[in-house]
């Protein structure tokens, strides 16, 4: 196996093509984890906690256990004795909620799994689930509500993380000496990350091995975390996970619910299906932590930033800890004069864990950053995107390393065109049309750029098709599509010949499907593993006897599936027929390198967005939405825009209906789709994404930066700032939802 | 979900009698309500009558001018047909703002007519509610009622009837036929919905044993009619506030005006304030506002739901702005 930083190379790959697993998910092909039955199967569905904060005392289970169908009800009293996770990020064995299932009597929280019933069917099962009752010692001591905790000045709630406070310079000071000070408070509420696909798990042992089929974004980590929980090893356990119907952070790391699955799989000897009802995923299976913020800016009279500091504050839970770090890539958004000082803080709350959700922290920092910068902008009677301009960090001031490519002035000025932005009125309320006041708001927009390490195998199979596996997993994003499209454009292969394998642990160790690191990350492994099945094929071919015996391999190219020497050639299927072959294939990986100490990487993009404000009845709409992004180079045009689109309703999710609310008790109020808002197609306004193509090869061969979760950054702070254009009010508190439109 | 008996009847009768025989019966027609319900082990039937095959998908005109609709009419079929579009505008824009149209395409006349409040604590067996179990209380009242209702409430109870389209047949006016054990009888529908007073958990006025069959919408009342729905996002959401309004103007006076309300009150409102203050007054915007703030006179609002008065004036005023320009054109 030979390892690759990537950097040897600079490939030169991108085409629009359409998903090649759409056929698969348009008419069922495509095997999500729900839709594996196995023989013999039965199912579970899980018990939850209907109080906030307490003790289960007893569990009444006579009835259930006489209803139809039932075969068994696990709970603490009878539960297997597992081991922790421990539960490391560096050891890939992170879960998402280190309590083990029914670990003890404890409540920390409604939704809380208390048992599971298995029965024969799902209609029995969750009958039987119904007639469970529980005995509680409830506590009246509970959190639910951090804004609660906020005194609205000075210092934010909770306790201080010191691992997240970083300093330059001295912002103090220098906010002291600021001829122009602001300072306010922001908040976003919890958002849900309402997947499409319910969680699943489908669990079964034979012997002593584990295979569990479960909606995941990472089968490795799964793995890794079973095994430890399990107490066998990794070999033993196997994670399978074909197609997600979205995760948006919350399949990241394993939840209880797979935990249970597998005991009762044991248990019962008998594969088991659980899958997690609407309301069950959004009690146990994390959101975007509440977060509270406040943000200091410190300017000079021409709009010269001087200093910022940033404040956060989000929830966590005493189940699991979880840290969105808000506040943690705001020094890098602009040149602040060398000052920045940021902060952030935890209050635990009895909820489940918090978890990442699409641009965690930066998404939620983002909206109070560039809230405040438009703040400023009014401050200053100054152009929002002028302000913006002159405080262009041209390199990263956190460590004064360049940007490995940056083109966020294009970004703006392409947005700022394509939008129109020269038509604005910056007196709010003074573009109208009809009933309606048009609102202009705009924010920058970021996101870091990651890769890790990963492995690859890339094979020539006898029947002229290539084997590409990877034990990453496609989200819906389109792993699956840039990946065959790379091994189709290396080999000259057509793209339907192409087999790509991922979602299965068993296949060489992948990343994440999280922090838009996939395709950096993937890519140069599949590369990698490319040069070394094609060193093999070289082998074959200048081996004694071989086509080309004697030739120097670096004389050897591939083109259109043959190798080709010269004005010689010979296709790579007869080179297998003649080897007497089935397959050959390579296995490699890759890694980022010494690149990591010498740049800072980071995409950018502006955003754009025209709200209509009808204050005879109270109703506010996006209308309009252009964003132009920087995220080096797009493999696949078509799926990338289709990642900022889809960040861009999120956006719109975030600034104007997300919400989940607990009551005085801590009940889940809105704890199904009817209730909790989404924005529905009829609430998509006309939305124009623009990919600048700029190939960034100091991170990757590729050019390729990512692009899953930029798209939703800014857009909740631009509707906003638009809304304080139309309407001369400024949200601070998100969703802007009507009561906070009328009382402000 | 717990399992239950099915049944299907063929004649009106039958069903009827079906009724009469057992307790712990439900019909089932669209089933997007029922069936949800029983899902949530919040209706509990021991058998579940389908009605569907019973003969009341018609719609048509009496020899008086009404419109008698069957009971069995889609939601969709109501507000696509050609007279209802003509004479009962809007009618046929309060159905189409409700739900989707898949939803559409299943729920029923009768069903939308029977559907069971939203409130999220009422859909929840484990919280107390007054309504499914009386005497446990309310837990909205406390709690959370962003979406509650500011008129018709009670100590006991303040759930909106969720409906849109009950909004539209108040506005336009109309009647229930009722078959029964003993026989048929007519309930104008404004006195159908009860208010939840003492007893939230009595809904409506349908004796034990009954069905609906027919709505009988009063002769077209023509002038300018206008739906108006108000809610968080633009589709798939019940009414916040919602106001159904028909202006006839005689000269710039309004002679003739009908104002209903949805996504404010316990059941489907008639603003009859609101139609006094405007009635013979030019219909000048003061004096719609002047009507929809008669509305809400007698108003009451909770922890959470004081925007609504505001939000079902402003419902009220546009609505009779945008009727009353459609009279004149
Ligand atoms: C997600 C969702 C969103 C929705 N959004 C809206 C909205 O925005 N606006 C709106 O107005 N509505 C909305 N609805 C409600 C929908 O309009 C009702 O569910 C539907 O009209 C009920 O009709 P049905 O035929 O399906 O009733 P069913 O579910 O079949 O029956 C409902 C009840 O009526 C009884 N019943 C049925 N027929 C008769 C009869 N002939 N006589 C006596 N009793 C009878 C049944 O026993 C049952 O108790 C929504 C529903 C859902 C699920
Ligand atoms: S408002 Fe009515 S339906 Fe809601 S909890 Fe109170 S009693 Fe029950």
């Amino acid at each position: 196996m030979t390892t690759d930083t990537g950097k040897t190379r600079e490939y030169n790959l991108s085409a629009e093509k359409p998903r090649i697993d759409g056929t698969l998910k348009l008419t069922g092909g495509a095997d999500y984890a729900a839709d594996r039955n196995l023989p013999n199967q039965t199912y579970g569905y899980p018990v939850t906690s209907t109080i906030t904060s307490g003790k289960l005392v007893s569990l009444e289970l006579d009835e259930a256990l006489a209803m139809p169908g039932v075969l068994d009800i696990f709970h603490h009293d009878n539960f297997d004795q597992l081991s922790r996770s421990p539960n490391s990020f560096a050891d890939e064995n992170l879960t998402s909620e280190p309590r083990l299932p029914f670990e003890d009597n404890e409540i920390h929280y409604q939704g809380q799994y208390i048992a599971l019933v298995v029965a024969d069917t799902l209609n029995h099962a969750r009958a039987a689930a119904m007639k469970v009752k529980a005995n509680y010692e409830r506590s009246d001591e509970f959190l639910t509500d951090i804004k609660a905790l906020d005194r609205g000045e000075g210092e934010l709630p909770g306790e201080e993380q010191p691992g997240d406070a970083s300093s330059i310079g001295d912002a103090d000071s220098a906010f002291e000496s600021a001829s122009v000070k602001l300072d306010h408070r922001y908040s976003i509420a919890q958002e849900n990350h309402s997947v499409m696909e319910m969680h699943a798990s489908v669990a079964q042992w034979e012997n002593d091995m584990l295979t569990i089929y479960e909606s995941s974004q990472g089968v490795v980590f799964q793995r890794n975390a079973l095994s430890k929980i399990f107490g066998i090893p990794p070999e033993k356990v196997t994670v399978i996970s074909h197609f997600i119907g979205s995760g948006f952070g919350s399949k990241l790391f394993m939840w209880p619910h797979a935990i249970m699955t597998a005991v009762a799989a044991r248990r019962l000897g008998r594969p088991v299906k659980t899958v997690l009802s609407r309301t069950q995923e959004y009690l146990a299976t994390g959101y975007r932590p509440t977060s509270l913020q406040r943000v200091r800016l410190g300017a000079d009279d021409s709009g010269k930033l001087l200093s910022i500091h940033h404040d956060g504050c989000n929830e966590s839970s005493p189940a699991g800890k979880h840290d969105d770090t808000v506040s943690g890539a705001t020094p890098k958004m602009y040149d602040c004069g060398g000052n920045a000082a940021v902060t952030n803080r935890l209050v635990t709350v009895n909820k489940c864990p918090p978890c990442p959700m699409r641009a965690p922290g930066e998404a939620s920092g983002n909206f109070a950053l560039e809230t405040a910068m438009d703040e400023l902008a009014v401050k200053l009677e100054m152009d929002p995107l002028a302000l913006r301009k002159k405080n262009f960090a041209a390199a990263d001031p956190t460590s004064d390393l360049p940007w490995s490519s940056n083109h966020l002035k294009e970004c703006w000025d392409d947005a700022a065109s394509r939008f129109g932005w020269d038509k604005r009125n910056p007196t709010p309320g003074a573009m109208q049309d009809g009933d309606e006041i048009i609102g202009y708001g705009m924010a920058t927009q970021s996101w870091e750029a990651m890769r890790q390490h990963c492995s690859a195998r890339f094979g020539f199979r006898a029947d002229g098709s290539l084997l590409v596996a990877c034990g990453t997993q496609d989200i819906g994003t389109g792993t699956y599509t840039i990946v065959a499209q790379t091994a189709s454009e290396l080999t000259g292969i057509p793209i339907e010949m192409v087999d790509v394998r991922l979602g299965d642990s068993q296949l060489p160790s992948g990343p994440l499907s999280g922090g838009s690191m996939a395709t950096s990350t993937v890519l140069p492994a599949v590369s990698a593993a490319f040069d070394e099945a094609l060193s093999q094929l070289k082998s074959l071919a200048t081996a004694e006897g071989g086509v080309f015996e004697n030739a120097d391999p670096d004389t050897i190219e591939i083109q259109s599936g043959k190798l080709v020497q010269g004005d010689r050639s010979v296709e790579i299927t007869q080179l297998l027929a003649d080897n007497q072959l089935g397959l050959i294939d390579g296995e490699a990986s890759a890694q980022p390198g010494d690149e990591q100490n010498q740049y800072s990487f980071r995409s950018f993009g502006a955003v754009f967005v025209e709200v209509r404000w009808d204050p005879g009845i109270s109703r506010l709409r996006v209308a309009r939405v252009v964003s132009t992004i920087d995220i080096g180079r797009a493999i696949n045009p078509m799926t990338a825009r289709n990642q900022v689109e889809g960040g861009i309703v999120m956006g719109i999710g975030m600034g104007m209906f997300e919400q989940a609310e607990f009551d005085q008790n801590g009940y889940p109020y809105n704890n199904n789709l009817a209730d909790y808002i989404l924005p529905v197609n009829a609430d998509m306004p006309k939305v124009e994404v623009d990919l600048l193509d700029y190939p960034d090869y100091r991170h990757n061969a590729f050019g390729a930066r990512g692009v899953g979760e930029i798209g939703l950054t800014g857009v909740a702070a631009a509707i906003s700032n638009a809304v304080y254009n139309a309407t001369g009010k400024r949200i601070r508190d998100m969703p802007i939802s009507i009561e906070k439109l009328l009382s402000a | 979900m717990r399992a239950f008996e099915l049944e299907s009847v063929e004649a009106i009768d039958q069903a009827v009698s079906h009724r009469r025989v057992h307790d712990g019966e439900a019909f089932i027609a669209g089933g997007t309500t029922l069936l949800d319900l029983v899902k949530l082990d919040v209706m509990q039937p021991e058998k579940v009558v389908d009605v569907t095959r019973l003969p009341l998908k018609r719609i048509e005109t009496l020899e008086d001018g009404r419109l008698k609709i069957g009971a069995l009419v889609s939601n969709t079929e109501l507000a696509k047909h050609e007279i209802v579009l003509r004479d009962y505008p809007v009618l046929s824009e309060a159905l189409l703002s409700g739900a989707s149209t898949g939803l559409r395409n299943m729920a029923s006349t009768g069903g939308n007519v029977m559907q069971r409040t939203r409130c999220p604590y009422f859909r929840d067996p484990d919280m107390p509610c007054n309504k499914r179990e009386p005497g446990t209380g309310c837990s909205a009242l406390d709690g959370i009622n962003r979406n509650h209702a500011v008129l018709g409430t009670s100590e006991h109870c303040i759930a909106t009837h969720p409906s849109d389209m009950c909004v539209g047949m108040v506005a336009a006016g109309a009647t229930l036929v009722l078959e029964g054990p003993d026989g048929q009888r007519e309930v104008a529908f404004e006195d159908y919905h009860l208010l939840p007073g003492d007893h939230p958990e009595r809904e409506h006025d349908l004796k034990p044993g009954e069905l609906i069959t027919h709505v009988i919408l009063d002769t077209p009342r023509g002038g300018g009619q206008h739906y108006l729905k108000l809610r968080d996002r633009a589709s798939y959401e019940f009414a916040l506030a919602s106001c159904a309004a028909i202006v006839s103007l005689d000269g710039d006076n309004v002679s003739e005006v009908r104002v209903a309300l949805g996504g404010v009150a316990t059941k489907p409102w008639r603003a009859t304030a609101a139609e006094e203050a405007l009635k013979g007054q030019p219909a000048t915007q003061e004096n719609f506002e002047r009507a929809a703030d008669a509305a809400f006179t007698d108003a009451v609002a909770y922890s959470h739901n004081g925007y609504k008065i505001t939000l079902g004036k402003q419902a009220i005023a546009r609505a009779l702005r945008d009727a009353t320009a459609r009279a004149r054109a």
